[in-house]
């Protein structure tokens, strides 16, 4: 099994945390598996891109056109990161507009369950949902369990519910 | 799932990695990309089964020097920084390669080639190579885990200090790591005097570089060191493929992907300097052309001297930025003549950074520019280099610079007559610390009449939250003693000092404005302006504060004031309306904005 898959934002939208879910469950399952952020200035609000490759890999980055699957949290990113994606490969989008790949407003979902932030786990949702990501929804339920801060673990899981169920 | 692999960041597995190998001391400054190493061994201190001793230093040439008597005294020991780090640390480094270490004593070096967040992207391989001091670079953040107990073996059998250089994407990748557990050492403090070694005058050096040098040739001979090689099926003969650190890995893939793995004689240099001369020789009797990939200057290349070198030094390869996946295909494809050359997509720019909604450095930036519209302003490392969206940063260079640099723009200015420009200079807080005394005595001595406005957030904002000298809080959260900034610059002969919260902006613009007829009094002379309000990225900040719910008024012109020159992100100016809006996921109601509209559309709804 192996799986390339781009997570993309900006700054502040929980882009490190819904990538270090999706590697945990590469963990999990004993699967191996090597994660890219994006620290440091570019972080105050700037453009962020995660890269997940699931499988047998040696580097963590992603060439051009060979991303399986990318996970949009700031649609404005779509033009910046469309050229990671392979000419199959499926976005997985944050917005309430219609357009290319799998759309669903997140953020109305996210802020209707009491933040914002939690958009990144309804989108993850909406991905197991439409099966475009190698996890199950058993196998996120297990990693947001062991990453997210214990007081956050329902309202995490609720949304990522939220997007598995919309 | 096995109960001791954890998907771990390359600095935590770095971190890990120094605590299993029984490092007792442990100094660092903080500094993208390399931050988290610290932090990991604070986060795994329980796992120590011996005495650890973990700081945040004021600056990295500090930690170097706490570091260094460690290993005198036999202990393992490690400084961590940034590439520019070492910059800092330089004098005590250059000279430790002299004198050596005893205990084990690692120096972990992150470069960051992009650069990603850095003032430069220089490679510390090179740096070694000027300082010779081996440097050892790994391709993943296991590899690197895996390489610090043998590296502090190199350490105390050569007793020198070893540089381990990972690279951001080291760094900030995580991947399943294994974790072991630490043995004990059993190693208490012994200090043995030795002056003609320790305090070696000009006298001893000489025999002292002899051995170095002498060191270096054996420690190039290393077995565990040498290049590894992945042998081709000899359909490529006198062809050979030799990469280190990450890119080695992207190569790996890219060969895997090609279906071109075990074609190709593959060395991956685990130690770019000294570079093995065996592996030299190999290669210039063997191979007619060679492709050599490293991040980010030709170290390796430079001390090959191959004739069919192909690499930065020959021009094939672009000898700038991050060598991407995309640029190693390119790379590959020309060496071995694939049919088709993929074309590299030009780098697309997203979203800015900028100064987070409700940052008290916007507040502070806004009102300097207000009030000296034709000022000059130096600034200086940190997230408040982001106020030059604002126009209110005019020169960054490196750590502490500002203060030197404002008082060298006075003294320029001051010579062709009377009336000279506002400088307003602003520097944070850690960096103040880290190197902003001794520039600021020197201003005070020099007479330069500037303002120094000190951005005082209260922590080490853009690399996480590290502690600072002014709130008693050392590395984990232990309490200490408190050293506050006013005294200090009182202290450095300061005769005007006044500390404000930015968001009071009539009282922050009154000051700045005392301090500019300060500077320009018969007796003045440098004028310090403590900015004064947490970093909003501290949840108890937020929490503390009290929050308005901004909402823009029909009467918006759409100017662009608020958007333009304030530049909150919380705020844009919608194009069919023309007017501005609020993101309420963004916006942190600290209303800080509402002064700033020159129409009053911008007001506060309710108050919670």
């Amino acid at each position: 099994m192996k799986q390339q898959i781009i997570v993309s934002g900006i700054g502040g939208q929980g882009v490190l945390f819904l990538t270090r879910v999706i590697a945990q469950v590469a963990v999990n399952r004993g699967i191996p598996v090597l994660t890219s952020e994006t620290h440091g200035m570019a972080q105050r609000g700037g453009t962020v891109l995660s890269t997940i490759k699931v499988g047998d890999f040696a580097g963590p980055l992603i060439r051009s056109g060979q991303a399986d699957l990318g996970l949009l949290l700031w649609e404005a990113n779509l033009p910046v990161h469309d050229t990671l994606l392979r000419t199959d490969g499926t976005w997985v989008i944050n917005s309430a507009a219609s357009g290319k790949g799998r759309r669903m407003d997140a953020a109305q979902v996210a802020r209707n369950l009491g933040n914002t932030v939690l958009l990144n786990l309804v989108l993850l949702g909406l991905a197991v949902r439409e099966g475009v990501i190698f996890c199950s929804a058993e196998d996120c339920e297990q990693a947001i369990h062991m990453l997210a801060p214990e007081k956050f673990i329902e309202q995490n899981l609720a949304a990522f519910r939220a997007g598995l169920k919309a | 799932m096995t109960n001791n692999v954890q998907l771990l960041m390359g600095n935590e597995a770095i971190g890990q990695g120094l605590i299993e190998a029984g490092c007792q001391v442990a100094a660092a400054y903080p500094g993208t990309p390399s931050t988290e190493i610290l932090q990991a061994m604070i986060d795994r201190q329980d796992q120590a089964v011996e005495p650890l001793h973990i700081e945040w230093s004021l600056n990295e040439k500090i930690a170097f020097e706490v570091a260094l008597a460690a290993s005198y005294t036999g202990k393992r020991s490690v400084a961590v920084m940034k590439q520019v780090g070492l910059n800092v640390a330089a004098d005590p480094f250059m000279r430790t390669a002299y004198i050596g270490t005893k205990g084990g004593m690692l120096t972990i070096v992150a470069d960051d080639p992009g650069p990603h967040s850095s003032q430069n992207e220089q490679d510390t391989r090179l740096f070694c190579l000027q300082g010779r001091v081996p440097v050892l670079d790994p391709a993943s953040p296991a590899e690197a885990k895996e390489m610090i107990e043998p590296a502090f073996e190199l350490s105390e059998k050569y007793q020198m200090n070893i540089v381990v250089r990972p690279t951001t994407r080291i760094c900030h990748s995580r991947q399943n790591v294994a974790s072991g557990s630490p043995q004990p050492l059993e190693r208490r403090a012994v200090f043995e005097k030795n002056p003609t070694r320790w305090a070696a005058t000009p006298a001893f050096l000489p025999a002292m570089h002899r051995s170095l040098n002498r060191n270096l040739e054996q420690i190039a001979r290393e077995p565990a060191w040498q290049p590894r090689l992945t042998s081709g099926d000899g359909s490529a003969s006198r062809t050979a493929l030799v990469a280190s650190g990450i890119v080695y890995s992207y190569l790996a893939d890219l060969l895997d992907e090609l279906d071109l793995t075990g074609v190709f004689d593959l060395f991956q240099v685990l130690m770019p300097y000294p570079l093995s001369p065996d592996f030299s020789a190999l290669m210039h009797a063997r191979y007619d052309r060679v492709l050599i990939l490293e991040e980010t200057y030709p170290v390796i290349e430079l001390q090959l001297a191959h004739p069919g070198a192909c690499g930065k030094q020959s021009g094939d390869i672009p000898r700038e930025g991050e060598l991407t996946p995309d640029l190693v295909y390119q790379a590959l494809a020309r060496f071995i003549d694939l049919d088709d050359p993929p074309e590299v997509p030009a780098e697309r720019r997203g979203q800015r950074p900028s100064l987070c909604p409700g940052c008290p450095h916007r507040a502070a930036f806004y009102s300097i520019k207000t009030c000296f519209p034709r000022g000059i302003f130096p600034s200086d490392i940190g997230c408040y280099t982001l106020g030059m969206n604002l126009g209110a940063v005019d020169t960054v260079h490196c750590m502490g610079a500002c203060i030197s640099q404002g008082a060298g723009f006075y003294q320029a200015y001051r010579q062709d007559g009377e009336d000279f420009p506002t400088i307003v200079v602003t520097i944070g807080d850690s960096t103040f610390f880290h190197a902003g005394i001794p520039a600021l005595i020197n201003a005070v001595i020099q007479q330069a009449r500037i303002i120094v406005v000190i951005l005082d957030n209260a922590t080490t904002a853009m690399t996480g939250g590290q502690p600072v000298p002014h709130m008693g809080i050392a590395a984990g959260g232990k309490p200490t003693r408190a050293v506050a900034i006013e005294p200090l610059v009182t202290a450095c002969g300061v005769d005007f000092l006044a500390t404000c919260d930015p968001y009071d902006q009539p009282r922050f613009e009154r000051l700045l404005r005392d301090a500019d007829t300060h500077i320009r009094s018969a007796d003045g002379g440098v004028a310090v302006l403590i900015a004064r309000h947490g970093c909003v990225m501290d949840p108890v900040v937020r929490k503390g504060q009290s929050r308005v719910k901004i909402a823009i008024l029909e009467t918006c012109t759409g100017c662009g004031r608020c958007t333009g020159h304030f530049e909150c992100p919380a705020l844009s100016l919608r194009r069919e309306t023309k007017k501005a809006i609020v993101d309420v996921d963004r916006c942190i109601g600290c209303g800080c904005c509402i002064p700033v509209c020159p129409v009053a559309a911008i007001v506060a709804q309710e108050v919670s």
